[in-house]
């Protein structure tokens, strides 16, 4: 069943324009890893689904689960399922991060008709998704991403996404800056969520992440355009030749994406 | 009667109000008692209302307060009710002392103090033993300091008498809640509060000042605050007075060796407000702490100033005021930190921070250091800033909406003085007090 279904999107960031023409079509079930060479619109496609005041969409539809993600505000598309992962996650001093997600998982709940959990419940919750991630208690009682290092900042976008249990999970970089050990656990707390109603989008720069998060389809992302898709040999190639070879492909793909 | 000193219009209304009073009180009085009130009366006209040419009142206007005249508040307690006096006291528990137009009020007090330990209406006291006052009354709010202290000093009648015993520890909060209501007239009360806190004993005070919603009155109130040796003092300030209510406050306080003294000024209420702390550290080893955190909104001004003036070596400040603006409010803060040439090893930090809600809200900040010591430890910030857009985004990608994402920043920005806050019921009266003015302040102001 189709869950994203992206049209021929155009998005600006401050008036420039970044994203010209994506074609995406995501099933329930699957995971898409999309890379790409810095600057290729990976990172503004991410942000753009997720609802970010600052990217403009001037031209094309995104459906996801039939209905119209772009009319809907940020908090909607959070409470309707989508969950994004970000690049830099914000440290947000004096907000407890145990009360922030408790609130973010109640708007949810509240949204989707449930019970608001109390707070013994919810304590019960983050202790069981906290294991898997390696969450300790001490981040929790923290402020939001305050004094965390940037591996800890990942871990914690990844266990609030295994709390908040979105539908469809756009994970921005979240490999980047990551040491080995920290890479494996952020990759289990993605794999623990693969299901066959939840579809994973992965945006990464390097193919290590899907060694770990092995992807059914894999995009190229160039000039704001997909180049090129595949499975996950397509990944591999990219390893070992690096984005250049696919340059004359972009350039046929996208005359008018020069700049 | 002969009056020493030339009136001006501003002050002339006061001085014939002087007059009446003393006429009326005097041939009961202790002579030291009529003095002091002569000393301030005479400052206040001799120095009148400070103006904008004034160093210390440059970005604030006391116009609304001298260009009309307060008469002088009446006993009277007209509309004032049990719930709303509650409401306004919180359920902080312990001992409390209410206090309407500057008169004692007893049916709104409660009892409960453990032995030794005294708090009365400052007019009982002096009447029944003004020599246990004699010694600190006006000796460290010195009448010619600051014209609203020696108008207060003039008109010094009654207020709260604090007494803690050497080595006396208080562990239930003392309250003292000085209420304004005064429907007909625009009046003022000079309430003064003078707390004496023994060697090596323990309190904590709660002074809150409060009148009904739309009242016109002035509050011109002076607290003195002595820490005696190896003491530890903590005291609230909660100012919720009326929105078209003048506040000016002002506290002295002086503490000896070793002595800890923490003031949490919170200011919610008022048109136009005017804090005054000035803490004397006058013995060595002291540690001070100043924190206080404002709300104002619509065309209101609330000015903090803080001095600390540290005499002796080895004592250590911290200061942290933190603001919260929006419409086209508008706030003052000056912290002043004196570093005396003897006072060695001092340790001193000052932050202050203010969050403008609105492109029409305005604060001026300053921090004033003056350090003749070389040996010391002295810092200081201002920021100034918005609510952080990043932010906001974050946590409405998480399924916040906007007002609960701005809810929950501002929250958290007043949660730095909020949660040094050490008397539990207090704490989450302010933070509910705090939730509920929000739906308003937090929103731009084109929403409005």
């Amino acid at each position: 069943m189709t869950m994203l279904d992206i049209h021929n999107l155009h998005v600006r960031v401050g008036g420039k324009p970044i994203l010209q023409g994506i074609d995406l079509c995501v099933d329930a079930g699957e995971v898409h890893a999309i890379m790409g060479p810095n600057g290729s619109g990976k990172s503004t496609l991410a942000r753009a689904l997720s609802g970010h005041p600052d990217y403009q969409v001037t031209e094309g539809e995104v459906s996801y689960e039939g209905r119209d993600l772009l009319a809907m505000d940020p908090e909607e598309r959070a409470r309707e399922g989508v969950f994004m992962a970000f690049q830099y996650p914000v440290e947000i001093p004096g907000v407890n991060n145990a009360y922030f997600l408790k609130a973010a998982l109640n708007a949810i709940r509240k949204h989707r008709g449930q019970e608001e959990l109390d707070a013994i419940e919810f304590m019960a919750l983050m202790r069981e998704k906290s294991t898997l991630l390696e969450i300790d208690q001490s981040m929790l009682t923290r402020s939001v991403n305050e004094g965390f290092s940037g591996g800890e900042k990942k871990r914690n976008e990844i266990f609030q996404m295994a709390v908040l249990e979105p539908r469809l999970a756009i994970l921005d970089e979240t490999d980047s800056g990551l040491d080995i050990d920290a890479l494996k656990l952020v990759a289990n707390g993605v794999n623990a969520m693969r299901s066959p109603e939840r579809a994973i989008i992965v945006v990464t720069h390097y193919q290590r992440l899907l060694d770990y998060i092995v992807p059914d389809v894999v995009h190229v992302l160039s000039g704001g355009r997909i180049v090129k898709s595949g499975n996950r040999a397509l990944a591999l190639e990219l390893e070992d030749k690096g984005y250049g070879w696919l340059e004359p492909e972009a350039a046929a793909a996208a005359p008018a994406a020069k700049t | 009667m002969t009056r020493l000193v030339q009136s001006s219009p501003q002050t002339g209304a006061y001085l014939a109000d002087f007059d009446r009073l003393v006429t009326a009180r005097s041939a009961t009085e202790a002579s030291w008692l009529r003095n002091l009130r002569r000393k301030g009366i005479e400052h206040f006209a001799d120095a009148g209302f400070p103006t904008t040419r004034d160093e210390e009142w440059k970005f604030t206007s006391v116009a609304p307060i001298a260009d009309r005249h307060f008469a002088p508040a009446h006993d009277g307690q007209s509309g004032l009710t049990t719930d709303l006096v509650e409401r306004w006291a919180g359920a902080l528990g312990g001992y409390r002392l209410v206090l309407v137009n500057g008169v004692y009020a007893p049916q709104f007090s409660v009892g409960g103090l453990p032995a030794g330990v005294h708090v009365s209406s400052l007019r009982s006291i002096l009447a029944t033993n003004p020599a246990a006052v004699e010694p600190y009354l006006g000796r460290f709010a010195p009448p010619d300091r600051h014209a609203f202290t020696a108008l207060n000093t003039g008109f010094l009648q009654d207020g709260a008498f604090v007494w803690i015993p050497p080595g006396t520890i208080v562990e239930q909060p003392i309250s003292l809640l000085f209420v304004s209501a005064s429907p007909e007239t625009a009046s003022v009360s000079h309430p003064r509060v003078l707390i004496v806190a023994g060697d090596r004993s323990q309190a904590r005070i709660v002074e809150g000042y409060a009148g009904p919603p739309g009242q016109e009155y002035f509050t011109n109130a002076v607290t003195e605050v002595v820490v005696g040796s190896g003491a530890v003092v903590d005291h609230y300030k909660l100012q919720r007075e009326s929105q078209r209510a003048c506040h000016i406050g002002s506290m002295y306080v002086h503490g000896t060796r070793d002595s800890t003294f923490s003031s949490h000024s919170i200011a919610f209420g008022g048109a136009l407000v005017r804090n005054d702390v000035i803490a004397v550290l006058d013995g060595e080893g002291g540690d001070y702490t100043l924190n206080g955190l404002y709300l104002v909104d619509g065309r209101r001004l609330i000015d903090n100033h803080t001095t600390i003036d540290h005499a002796k070596p080895h004592c250590g400040s911290h200061e942290m005021y933190k603001g919260i603006l929006s419409g086209h409010a508008r706030a003052v803060f000056n912290g002043k930190i004196i570093v005396r040439p003897d006072a060695q090893k001092t340790d001193a930090k000052q932050t202050n921070k203010a969050l403008l809600l609105s492109d029409d809200a305005r604060i001026n900040t300053k921090p004033q250091l003056e350090i003749f010591a070389n040996d010391v430890k002295c810092t200081h910030g201002a920021a100034v800033g918005q609510l952080d857009e990043d932010a906001i985004f974050y946590l409405r990608a998480r399924g916040l909406d906007l007002q609960q994402a701005r809810d929950m920043l501002i929250h958290a920005f007043a949660g730095d003085v909020l949660n040094r806050i050490r008397i539990d019921g207090l704490r989450t009266s302010l933070e509910e007090h705090l939730l509920s003015e929000l739906p308003a302040a937090g929103r731009p102001a084109h929403h409005q």
